[in-house]
């Protein structure tokens, strides 16, 4: 009995020496990395896999350019927004993000590695240092920014969720699920959406949650649920990779406001106006007809005070980011503005079309504004 | 005169055995208390700096979720705390459901792997290697992707006699549920089964002071069965009413509908455990010396008699520290619920954990539940073992 304890006891440490080692040395914003907290972290747990998340003002990209390589948290379930397609390489909208930053740090969209990650670990593999950005249509929530030490850089994608039914079933509506099943992915906003809006129309139903993406739509698909339940824009998305996608209608119901961007994690303030102002130049390259195939002319013939600051002609905004200054060039030269991303992922040539609605730019009704760049 | 005690001041304290032994406890020791202290106070101090504390003040919260198989009511309302609750039930009742099964199963498996007769051993054989080389996660999947999720729809359910539903909705059966006599009806089942207990162990007292062999067994169960007939025709109001599982709407409803999440997850654990269980009873059988066997049998034994008066009293004494180890494996493997979507205490938390954040308390508290689980099995397991021994003389 007493090597029992000594050796669950050994496991609590050993399980305590990993979450130690995740937050061990990340100081508050403005704090140096002491040689002290690294030495006490490499002698205490020598055996153990060391993750030091880098975080403090300018620490991330120190580590991301000695690296040679932005490791970027994706989805790889999805597709549209984070997918491995037939080839082996990641697709998709919250993939090319990732490519953008790249691009901007260091004029080579290549220079980038894809970690894909479930829902459920994505805090925690954001929070020790295994990736350093996370762009995996995760939603912008109070709790998620404040208390899971996570810092939201901007919305990349207005959805809503909403709720997908066989055809055959004849469900219209929210109500029309009384007393079914519903499939849903675990450590999700959605979980708790559902929870939320079942109750508040006093429809009893039985949650089926299951751990990632696959399995949710794997266990609909054999009959499991009555229906099933994410983002809409993954509900357009899954039902392509459904065995019959005609089958399965989704309902005109929005049952949440899902907000979905990238983030990164707290205490590295230029790290996250470096992750922002990439999601604004996508904006803004859109906003001033910069794309990828008229950049170079653009650039070569650019009068537009705005449009010269932004391609890094006059004034040193990337320099300021701690970037080069033709930082934004190479995102649209190598990725392209939010228009060209948007529609080579889930634009109306793409079988995961979604109509752009709020994801349009303001000037257009939708919700997409850049500051000014200046 | 006294040269020996010369010898001893002459050694000094850091060449003295007895005093180095206990230096090096007191050293050992204190490394490890400092290296405890060093690494939860590196936790803290990494987690402070994320602007992140760790107490168990989270648990009070509204938890905002719903869960699908609930022992007591449950809704989004409900705290974490509750939550948990839930999850700890859940496994708990896998566990214990899968341990007597397992246990059932496994003997009988291990009995026929010795038949003599031909197919039964063949048979039990394939079963033993078969299952034994397949991979928990895999079978497990295999049993709710494979089996219990290809089940007909509710509207074309199959139904078995004596009312059974299999749909991929779930397994209806019928159920009694309790009426308002039911109480009553409680304290008379417990009544007969404290005379059951009575019966028995009169009856085995009565077997070793005359060395006859009465069915004590048989009596036993007569005893109890008879209180509880009695008592259920004696109150005014039936204290169970039967309820038939029948098909409404989406749902199966009445009678007891165990999900295809709980059906996988229990067939799976207890037919993967069964083969273990097998093999150990199996070895603790033949680890019975053959001239017991043959002693009995020229004692004028039957071979049923042979088995339960002989052998297994003897194989227990080896069966048991396996069996131990079969019982806490078969709860840990419980864990692996989260592949198919059963809410069992691990896959609980991890919700809990994701919708808070919290990862280093519940992953502590995961640990300690399956700890304390544990160490209660091996307790138990322990304390039958000291007591099967006590038959060796």
């Amino acid at each position: 009995m007493r090597k029992l304890f000594a050796f669950t006891g050994m496991l609590i440490v050993a399980s305590l020496v990993l979450a130690a080692c995740g937050g061990a040395a990340t100081p508050a914003p403005g704090q140096t990395v002491t040689v002290k907290e690294t030495v006490v972290v490499t002698v205490v747990a020598p055996a153990a896999p060391v993750v030091v998340a880098p975080t403090g003002y300018g620490v991330t990209l120190e580590t991301v350019k000695a690296r040679g390589a932005l490791i970027c948290g994706v989805n790889s379930q999805v597709p549209g927004f984070g997918y491995v397609d037939a080839n082996g390489n990641f697709s998709g909208f919250d993939v090319d993000y990732c490519r953008a930053l790249a691009a901007a740090i260091f004029g080579d969209a290549t220079k980038v590695e894809f970690r894909p990650v479930t829902a459920a670990e994505r805090f925690t593999a954001l929070q020790s240092g295994e990736i350093d950005i996370l762009s995996r249509n995760t939603t912008w929530s109070t709790v998620r920014d404040t208390e899971l030490g996570n810092n939201f850089v901007h919305t990349t994608f207005y959805d809503g969720q909403g709720m997908m039914v066989p055809k055959d079933s004849g469900v219209t509506t929210l109500q029309d699920l009384e007393g079914g099943t519903i499939c849903v992915q675990t450590g999700t906003t959605t979980e708790l959406n559902l929870a939320d809006v079942m109750a508040a129309l006093g429809v009893s139903y039985t949650p089926a949650v299951f751990d990632d993406a696959d399995s949710t739509f794997a266990a609909y698909s054999e009959g499991r649920c009555d229906g099933v339940t994410t983002d809409k824009s993954g509900l357009v998305a899954r039902r392509t990779v459904l065995a019959d996608p005609s089958a399965h209608v989704i309902l005109d119901v929005t049952m949440s406001k899902e907000p979905l961007g990238p983030l990164v994690r707290h205490g590295d303030d230029q790290w996250f106006d470096i992750a922002q102002w990439t999601v604004f130049a996508l904006f803004a390259g859109e906003e001033f007809n910069i794309t990828s195939a008229n950049v170079d002319s653009v650039k070569a013939s650019a009068t537009a005070p705005e449009v010269k600051r932004l391609l890094g002609l006059e004034g040193d905004l990337g320099l300021k980011l701690g970037l080069t200054n033709d930082w934004a060039y190479y995102i649209f030269k190598l990725v392209g503005n939010y228009e060209e991303v948007y529609n080579r992922n889930l634009g109306p040539d793409t079988p995961t079309y979604i109509p752009r609605g709020y994801n349009s730019l303001y000037t257009d009704g939708g919700l997409l504004y850049a500051p000014p760049f200046r | 005169m006294q040269p020996d005690q010369g010898q001893t001041t002459a050694v000094p304290f850091w060449r003295d055995e007895r005093v180095l032994k206990i230096l090096g406890q007191v050293i050992f020791a204190l490394m490890i208390l400092l290296f405890f202290a060093e690494i939860i106070q590196n936790m803290q101090a990494g987690l402070a700096k994320q602007g992140i504390t760790t107490n168990l003040e989270f648990l009070k919260g509204v938890s905002g979720f719903d869960i699908s198989e609930t022992v007591f009511p449950y809704d989004r309302n409900s705290t974490y705390w509750q939550a948990y609750q839930i999850g700890l039930l859940n496994t708990l009742v896998v566990s214990v459901v899968g341990i007597v099964f397992a246990t059932l199963l496994g003997v009988i498996l291990g009995v026929a792997r010795l038949s003599t007769n031909y197919i039964i051993n063949r048979l039990a054989a394939f079963y033993l290697e078969f299952i034994r080389n397949l991979s928990l996660l895999v079978f497990l999947i295999f049993w709710y992707l494979g089996v219990f999720l290809k089940l007909p729809r509710v509207k074309e359910a199959i139904i078995w006699p004596g009312n059974i539903f299999l749909s991929n909705r779930g397994v209806g059966i019928p159920w009694g549920i309790p009426t308002a006599s039911y109480p009553t009806f409680r304290l008379i089942l417990i009544f007969g089964f404290i005379l059951a207990l009575i019966v028995y162990f009169s009856l085995r007292a009565y077997s070793q002071r005359t060395g006859r062999a009465p069915l004590t067994i048989l009596w036993t169960l007569l005893s109890f069965i008879f209180i509880g007939l009695i008592g259920w025709v004696i109150l005014p109001e039936k204290p169970l009413i039967l309820d038939v599982p029948r098909v409404e709407g989406l749902r199966l409803i009445g009678g007891k509908v165990l999900s295809p999440e709980f059906m996988a997850l229990t067939s799976g654990l207890v037919l993967y455990t069964s083969a273990f269980i097998g093999e150990v009873v199996r070895a603790g059988i033949q680890s019975v010396s053959k001239g017991q066997v043959e002693a009995s049998r020229a004692l004028g034994l039957n071979s049923f008699q042979t088995l339960q008066l002989v052998v297994f009293p003897q194989a227990l004494r080896v069966i048991v520290p396996p069996l131990t180890s079969q019982y806490l494996n078969l709860i840990k493997n419980s864990s692996l619920a989260i592949a198919v979507a059963y809410p069992d205490v691990f896959y609980v938390a991890n919700t809990i954990q994701n919708q808070t954040g919290r990862a280093v308390e519940m992953i502590g508290m995961v640990m300690l539940t399956y700890l304390v689980f544990s160490l209660i099995t091996s307790l138990l397991m322990n304390w039958y073992n000291q007591r099967t021994k006590l038959v060796e003389r």
